[in-house]
């Protein structure tokens, strides 16, 4: 009898681990390439006390340096920032954080105002996955999923990566239980410049109008700062592409206004920030590169200190230290990147 | 019993019906051998077998379907 | 809910689990709830239909036993006073009363099978006729709900009906029992047609938890969701590519189009049924097989006594049984021996009733020419290969190769291929373009085309044409071995690590392999439709 339960417990733990560590070999590992589903998870490790946290899409996480706004201001930031990121996915990530800490200022940039529905399973993947389980994550999951998706694929992501198996590569063993930063503070970077060229004329929309499940979100964000006491910041990039409509910028403008929020948007201070899309972007004005990123931060730096509660609290030490280690991975990132891009110092 | 055999025997010269006794299990007779049959023996015996007692019991050797032929020439 | 979603999967687990927790006595009501409450999932308004088909033939099947008792009664009540000549009108008497209720019951339920199925097929062809002679305007089509199953339940339902009648089987006297018989959700979808007196035993039973039958049971759905996820999902997807554009692929890819269809559809078809009788196998319950290796029979006689063997002994017991010894078809089998002489003559009623059976077999698979012109196809072949058989009788004399290997090899091969070539009606469009693509098979020219990296256009890549290879070979190999038995009963007798591996390998295979999830369309099984 003794033997016998011996040999189901190891079968059970045979089965279940090794189905584990096969979850782990097929998960995407995001440590080359495509490196923006890393971003979300890179929070987690982080000390969790931050004085502004940045939601939302690529026009925040390409666009903000959280090391230029510390060294320069002394505002302690994280993004939390991923590829088409929606704005029910942003107000999930804002309630996962508020799990651990309570920011001073949120940040959120209100491209994704324009997707009402979900919209790609890919970009599902690269925002949810990286999020820990809480009932933050389930709820975002569930408003996330398009038809084709299953929670349950999110449960047991092997279910998903199934047919990974004929593309395992090296990295997938590498980084099966370990991984590798990819973002400065959420912060993604890229030194190389592509000149801004023409940009394709905007086409005319059915509908100006945000929709309602968006709007619903928002509403949801907005009142989630109140009542934890943080203030929201809404911004629009300086993004030259996707297009953003007047019609959109009239509805924001309103929106802020009836609920008496700051409201900034960037594509109306470019000259103001200083940003030259011939040299401060590395995709022809979808994205600012490094040099753009810290224009802007600059720029956003000083509103922030004018306009929001935050303090400069370059005096504590602990902070100083740690700020100082990510300089230097910062700067080891820049050097790297020049020499990949071929950039002359 | 012998008029039985003969048209058996007719069907299936290589078979031996007197002492084979799986003629359905095996998949000697088929179902276009047992409709032959039937309709040879409505000629021969003047006995309608009908449909429902086409089942394997019946035909799986000559005695039994012998047999089933007495049972129902009894009842006419 | 489909047989490889994830809701189907908890739906079991749950089932599982209750079955062997509840008392024993309870079990078969659970299933009954459990199937209706799958047959509830796909669409409430199905349920409907069967309790319609459940009540009716429940009804009908009592009142034929109640006769019966009657009769019994009767004889036994005026043993001495009836002679011989009174006893048997009154037994004719009492037949015809039986008869009249059988038949109440099969032109009831065959007309609702024939209402759903076959209403716009009958308009469309009125319609196709209104057109030819140019006369009035066509008539519109209705809209009407096929609900799942329905040619399966109401065929094993009306089995059971003539098996009553027959005296073959009791009649149930519990509604709900038999309610379960015509419900039982692992054969709903896709069959087998269980026959009630194979059936009922065990379904009604009580079923100890007992480890080995389960683990069998579990290991046979195991080895279906292979077939099924792997290989016939797989397939599909180049099946589609290749006969939805007929334009581009003909010739050499209908030749290969055909033989993927062959594949996709044993697996998908024979996958499915290793799903039912695994699950109905945990539950304790035994459904009949429905293949016994079909694809290596010699003739297409033999293949229809081993592919969905119970559609076929249905369509033999119910049907071409009865048409042949029926006193007007022993009557015509007289006058055409006389007018045509006794070889020719004893065949015209045999030709008769198989031309019968084959048209209602097309049609049972689906309301269009296309599975008419297969049915009949089968029917044409069947009766050839009859005719040819002195033919053959006299090759085989002359040449002694009746039993060796390659001839057998020859004889299975043709059979694969002339049921595939058939099978081409159920995959084109109409009956016209099957002809055009099976004559492209021998016109095309474009053999070539199929070594220049054109099939890695159709859907499937390198890596999925490897899959399917390595399923191939296990599939045959899987055969091979059945043939001296149970393949499951033999891993039974490895060690318990030889076992574990071969079955967590086996499982491995499906999770990994598997055609399912984002990227492939969930499909389903191929016979649902049906």
């Amino acid at each position: 009898m003794k033997k016998k339960g011996f040999k189901v417990v190891l079968t059970l733990v045979i089965l279940v681990g090794s189905l584990w560590l096969l979850q782990r070999l097929l998960m995407p590992k995001y440590v080359t390439g495509v490196v923006e589903g890393a971003l979300i998870a890179e929070y987690y490790p982080e000390e969790k006390n931050h004085d502004v946290i940045f939601i939302g899409d690529c026009e925040v996480y390409e666009n903000f340096s959280p090391q230029i706004l510390w060294e320069e201001y002394g505002i302690n930031s994280f993004i939390r920032g991923s590829a088409q990121q929606l704005i029910w996915q942003s107000y999930y990530l804002l309630e996962d954080t508020l799990r651990y800490e309570t920011p001073k200022v949120v940040v959120f940039n209100v491209l994704s105002m324009k997707y009402n529905e979900p919209q790609k399973e890919a970009y599902n993947r690269m925002t949810l996955e990286g999020m820990r389980w809480s009932m933050s994550k389930v709820n975002a999951i569930k408003a996330s999923v398009t038809e084709q998706e299953q929670f349950l694929d999110y449960v047991f992501p092997i279910l998903r990566y199934h047919s990974r198996w004929s593309e395992i590569k090296g990295d997938d063993f590498r980084y099966m239980f370990d991984t590798k930063k990819v973002s400065h503070n959420g912060y993604y970077m890229r030194v190389d410049v592509k000149p801004a060229g023409t940009i394709p004329d905007p086409k005319p929309l059915a509908d100006y109008r945000f929709g309602e499940n968006a709007y619903a979100y928002l509403d949801r964000m907005t009142a989630l700062c109140k009542e934890k006491g943080i203030q929201l910041v809404l911004i629009k990039a300086p993004s030259l592409y996707p297009h953003w409509y007047d019609e959109w910028e009239e509805q924001m403008e309103e929106y802020a206004e009836e609920n008496d929020l700051l409201y900034i948007n960037f594509l109306d201070l470019i000259d103001e920030v200083g940003l030259d899309f011939q040299t401060d972007t590395y995709d022809g004005g979808l994205h600012l590169n490094l040099s753009g990123a810290e224009k802007l931060s600059r720029y956003f730096g000083t509103l922030l200190t004018e306009q929001t509660e935050v303090s400069d609290r370059r005096g504590e030490e602990a902070l100083q230290r740690t700020w100082a280690e990510k300089r230097t991975a910062y700067d080891a990132e820049i050097a790297y990147q020049k020499e990949k891009y071929q950039i002359e110092k | 019993m012998e008029t039985l055999l003969e048209i058996l025997s007719d069907l299936h010269p290589d078979v031996d019906f007197e002492t084979e006794d799986r003629l359905i299990d095996d998949k000697i007779l088929d179902s276009f051998d047992i409709i032959s049959i039937i309709s040879e023996v409505a000629d021969q015996f003047d006995v309608t077998i009908s449909a429902e007692y086409i089942v394997p019991e019946n035909f799986n050797s000559a005695e039994a379907l012998y047999d089933l032929i007495q049972k129902l020439e009894d009842e006419d | 809910m489909l047989f490889t979603s994830y809701g189907f999967i908890g739906f079991l687990a749950v089932l599982f689990l209750l079955y062997y927790l509840i008392p024993a006595k309870y079990q078969w009501m659970l299933l009954l709830a459990a199937s209706y409450l799958f047959y509830w999932f796909a669409n409430p308004v199905y349920l409907l239909y069967i309790c319609v088909t459940t009540v009716s033939t429940w009804f009908i099947g009592r009142r034929i036993e109640a006769v019966r008792s009657v009769q019994s009664a009767y004889l036994a009540e005026h043993k001495q006073e009836l002679d011989k000549e009174a006893k048997k009108s009154y037994k004719a008497l009492m037949k015809k009363k039986t008869w009249h209720l059988l038949l109440a019951c099969l032109f009831f339920n065959l007309g609702i099978l024939a209402v759903v199925k076959y209403t716009n097929f009958v308009i469309s062809n009125v319609n196709a006729v209104i057109y030819a002679i140019g006369a009035g305007q066509p008539l519109s089509f209705v809209n009407i709900i096929v609900p799942l199953g329905i040619s399966f339940y109401t065929f094993q339902a009306m089995g059971y009906i003539i098996d009553v009648y027959r005296g073959t089987v009791k009649a149930q006297d519990n509604l709900f029992r038999f309610a379960l018989f015509v419900s039982f959700f692992p054969q709903l979808v896709q069959g087998p047609i269980s026959r009630y007196g194979d059936l009922s035993e065990s379904l009604f039973a009580e079923h100890p938890r007992d480890w080995s039958t389960i683990s069998l049971g579990l290991q046979r759905m195991l080895w279906g969701y292979f077939k099924k996820l792997v290989i016939a999902d797989r397939m599909l997807i180049g099946v589609n590519t290749l006969i939805q554009n007929p334009d581009t692929y003909y010739g050499a890819y209908a030749f290969l189009g055909m033989l993927f269809y062959a594949l996709e559809l044993y697996a998908d078809f024979t996958g499915g049924i290793d799903i039912t009788i695994g699950i109905a196998q945990v539950l304790g319950v035994k459904v009949t097989e429905n293949f016994n290796r079909p694809y290596f029979s010699k003739s297409i006689k033999e293949y229809w006594n081993r592919w969905h063997m119970t559609m076929g002994s249905w369509f033999t017991d119910y049907i071409f049984y009865p048409i042949s010894v029926c006193k007007p078809m022993l009557k015509l089998s007289k006058a055409s021996r006389k007018a045509l002489g006794e070889t020719i003559g004893k065949r015209v009623p045999i030709y008769l009733s198989s031309f019968v059976v084959w048209f209602a077999t097309g049609i049972w698979h689906g309301a269009s020419w296309n599975f008419i012109a297969w049915g009949l196809g089968n029917w044409v072949v069947i009766m050839i290969s009859q005719e040819l058989e002195p033919l053959y009788q006299r090759f085989h004399n002359r040449f002694h190769v009746r039993g060796s290997f390659f001839f057998r090899l020859f004889q299975v091969i043709r059979t694969v291929l002339l049921m595939s070539c058939l099978r081409m009606f159920d995959c084109y469009r109409d009956v016209p373009l099957t002809f055009r693509m099976f004559g492209s098979m021998f016109t095309g020219g474009n053999w070539k085309e199929l070594l220049n990296g054109s099939l890695l256009q159709l859907g499937l890549t390198l890596t999925d044409y490897r899959i399917l290879f390595f399923g191939l070979v296990l599939l045959i190999a899987v055969s091979l071995i059945q043939r001296t038995g149970s393949v499951r009963e033999k891993i039974r007798k490895l060690p318990y690590w030889g076992r574990f591996l071969l079955w967590y390998g086996l499982f491995l295979c499906v999770l990994l392999m598997g055609a399912y999830g984002v990227g492939y369309d969930a499909s389903q099984f191929i016979y649902n439709q049906f």
